[in-house]
């Protein structure tokens, strides 16, 4: 077990070091690089901006900033957002909670339907029902999450009234309840995505394991059918649904800042947004970190966790 | 999904005519010419369209502002400007399938590239590739793309590169794992034998036995591609108006939710219909061309 949570640690920290030099590369291609912010201005002459650059250190070779930058980056110092001056990564810590908690919500209501879906769909294979199921996931894999947003808010909130039409909250309310009722349409929206994913996979896992020895075995055995699917079945059919939450985080992050921007949801992607819109590339180089770190942890923790769950997995080593 | 006959013979249970094994295939086929059908005739409606039409769609209709469909002279209405939606859509097809497929062919282009030289080569450079394009991956894509775009000045061909430079790993990696696996195979040993040249055996001896999943690839990116120009152009950094393009006929769309639906109702409608038929071929071209691999 050590070996292999040691082995896949190690290629995590490899692809983080890769992942840095990407977005260190990004950087410098910014126009006017790390200067914009000066650049753009336009009131400096150019002895200003050398005297800048020779304060900044831009005139070094560049592994030697990326050494530096990469330091700071370490160290928590992700720069100053060129807004309002505060820390990057204490604007990002201040919008993370609505986007972590529309993503958890999303995901949980993916795993219940999809999950049912893919079951079903298994054990009724080629029925009416599975036809359908596999068209629709198709369909929904399809469907431009932004425009999907529009659709809910026009029958939900503009033709039957049922649910606002955004934000978190209603200024003054803030209940409990209140910011259910405005989760509702931003979860349905993000969880379509997430729902066709797993009932695929999740219907694939059940097939694999159906035709398993040990099922049959069961049946042989005169254990019910019903009991084999919940017992037997479904309990192996979960295990590399792990992995494919793992693995989904990335496309999950972008359906979020796609629903947050339809449902004016203060979260990290409408932070992204208004930030490319500012230019406040400090803040726009530090979300795509952060997200790619998240999606590092995202498949690192589920592989992880597969190992705990599934034995077997770690032992072998992969 | 697979068509194992190991499989199929197992839940028997439910036979009958629609789940006769041969119904199964035709209604899986059926899907992928639907789709075929649909790509088809929504190019040549895109191509030839808007010359048929009466109105073009710069054409400003100012007493006609905000028409709904099918009520007056302009069949799909018009936007606030008083523009005709239907001439506006089939010009913006223009633009979205062919962002589409542009930037298709770019991914292509790099993933396989890079998907070889990786198969090919393995040890150092094909672990090195592998890793950058693992790192890549690390990206969410619409973070990804927005980030870029806010760097550069956006105009057709530079967010058709944009598109491509973010779709290209996973073609690499199919492209990788097939050339990983053909460079054992006898013919390959018997051309490395014979004294063949390493871009020789790449490119005229593994590559062409690749190229069924290549082609699953191609399909089913051109379905992304389409999408992610949707995306970025709906949130304002992709194609520019006037340039009329899907994602940015929805770009106003949402303040007019109320008055004046079916401004967002339709460009959505002709974006779902391409991507979902990109993806019902891709679907069934997997199925035809290569039995084994497994879903998405």
């Amino acid at each position: 077990m050590s070996g292999f949570l040691l082995q896949r640690l190690m290629q995590a920290i490899l692809l983080l070091l890769i992942v840095s030099m990407i977005g260190f590369a990004i950087l410098h291609l910014a126009p006017g690089g790390p200067l914009s912010q000066f650049a753009a201005g336009g009131e400096m002459n150019q002895e200003d901006l050398d005297r800048i650059i020779e304060q900044l250190g831009l005139n070094r070779p560049l592994p030697v900033q990326y050494a530096e930058w990469l330091w700071r980056m370490l160290s928590g110092d992700w720069g100053l957002s060129y807004r309002d001056q505060q820390p990057v990564l204490h604007i990002i810590a201040g919008h993370l909670g609505p986007t972590l908690e529309l993503m958890l919500s999303s995901t949980l209501l993916a795993m219940l339907i999809g999950a049912w879906i893919g079951i079903i769909g298994a054990v009724k294979r080629y029925s009416l029902f599975d036809s359908i199921a596999t068209i629709g996931t198709m369909i929904a894999l399809s469907i431009p999450t932004f425009w999907f947003g529009l659709v809910v808010i026009y029958v939900f909130s503009v033709g039957l009234g049922w649910l606002p039409s955004g934000n978190r909250f209603t200024i003054g309310d803030g209940s409990f309840l209140n910011r259910l009722h405005h989760l509702v349409g931003p979860c349905i929206v993000l969880a379509l995505v997430s729902t066709a994913v797993w009932s695929r996979y999740m219907r694939s896992s059940m097939l694999d394991v159906i035709n398993q020895d040990f099922v049959r075995t069961a049946r042989a055995k005169g254990v019910p059918e019903r009991q084999i699917l919940m017992k037997h079945v479904l309990r192996n059919a979960l295990l590399p649904m792990i992995t494919i939450t793992g693995l989904h985080v990335p496309s999950l992050l972008s359906g979020a800042l796609v629903t947050e921007t339809v449902f004016t949801w203060p979260g990290m992607g409408r932070l992204f947004l208004d930030s490319i819109s500012y230019r406040d590339y400090p803040v726009v180089m530090g979300i795509l970190m952060f997200t790619a770190v998240m999606v590092l942890l995202g498949s690192l923790l589920a592989d992880l966790l597969y190992g705990v769950a599934d034995p077997r997995i770690a032992r072998s080593g992969r | 999904m697979s068509l194992d006959p190991t499989l199929d013979a197992l839940p028997a249970r439910a036979e009958g005519f629609w789940n006769s094994r041969g119904m199964r295939r035709f209604r899986r086929h059926k899907l992928a010419v639907f789709g075929a059908v649909t790509i088809i005739l929504m190019t040549l409606a895109c191509v030839f369209g808007p010359m048929l039409l009466p109105y073009s769609d710069t054409f400003i209709d100012i007493r006609q502002r905000f028409a709904p469909p099918f009520s007056g002279p302009h069949i799909l209405g018009t936007d606030p400007l008083g523009r005709d939606i239907l001439a506006r859509l089939l010009m913006a097809g223009r633009i979205s399938l062919a962002v589409g497929f542009c930037a298709m062919v770019l991914a292509m282009g790099i993933g396989i590239a890079v998907g070889v030289a990786a198969g090919y080569y393995q040890g150092v450079i094909g672990a090195a590739l592998m890793r950058f394009v693992d790192a890549m991956l690390c990206f969410p894509t619409i973070f990804l793309l927005l980030a870029i775009s806010a760097l550069i000045q956006p105009s057709v061909p530079s967010i058709v590169m944009l598109i491509a430079m973010t779709s290209w790993m996973e073609v690499a990696r199919v492209v990788e794992a097939q050339i990983r696996s053909l460079r054992t195979r006898e013919f390959a040993q018997a051309a490395v034998a014979m004294g063949s040249s390493n871009i020789r055996i790449m490119v005229r001896e593994l590559l062409p036995n690749a190229i069924a999943p290549i082609v699953v690839a191609a399909t089913l990116n051109v379905a992304h591609a389409i999408l992610a120009e949707s995306y970025i152009s709906f949130l304002g950094y992709g194609i520019q108006p006037p340039t009329p393009s899907w994602g940015n006929m929805l770009e106003n769309a949402q303040s007019y939710l109320t008055s004046a639906p079916w401004l967002a109702i339709i460009p959505g409608a002709a974006i779902t219909l391409a991507v979902t038929s990109f993806n019902f071929v891709g679907d069934g071209l997997r199925d035809a061309l290569d039995p084994r691999m497994d879903l998405p």
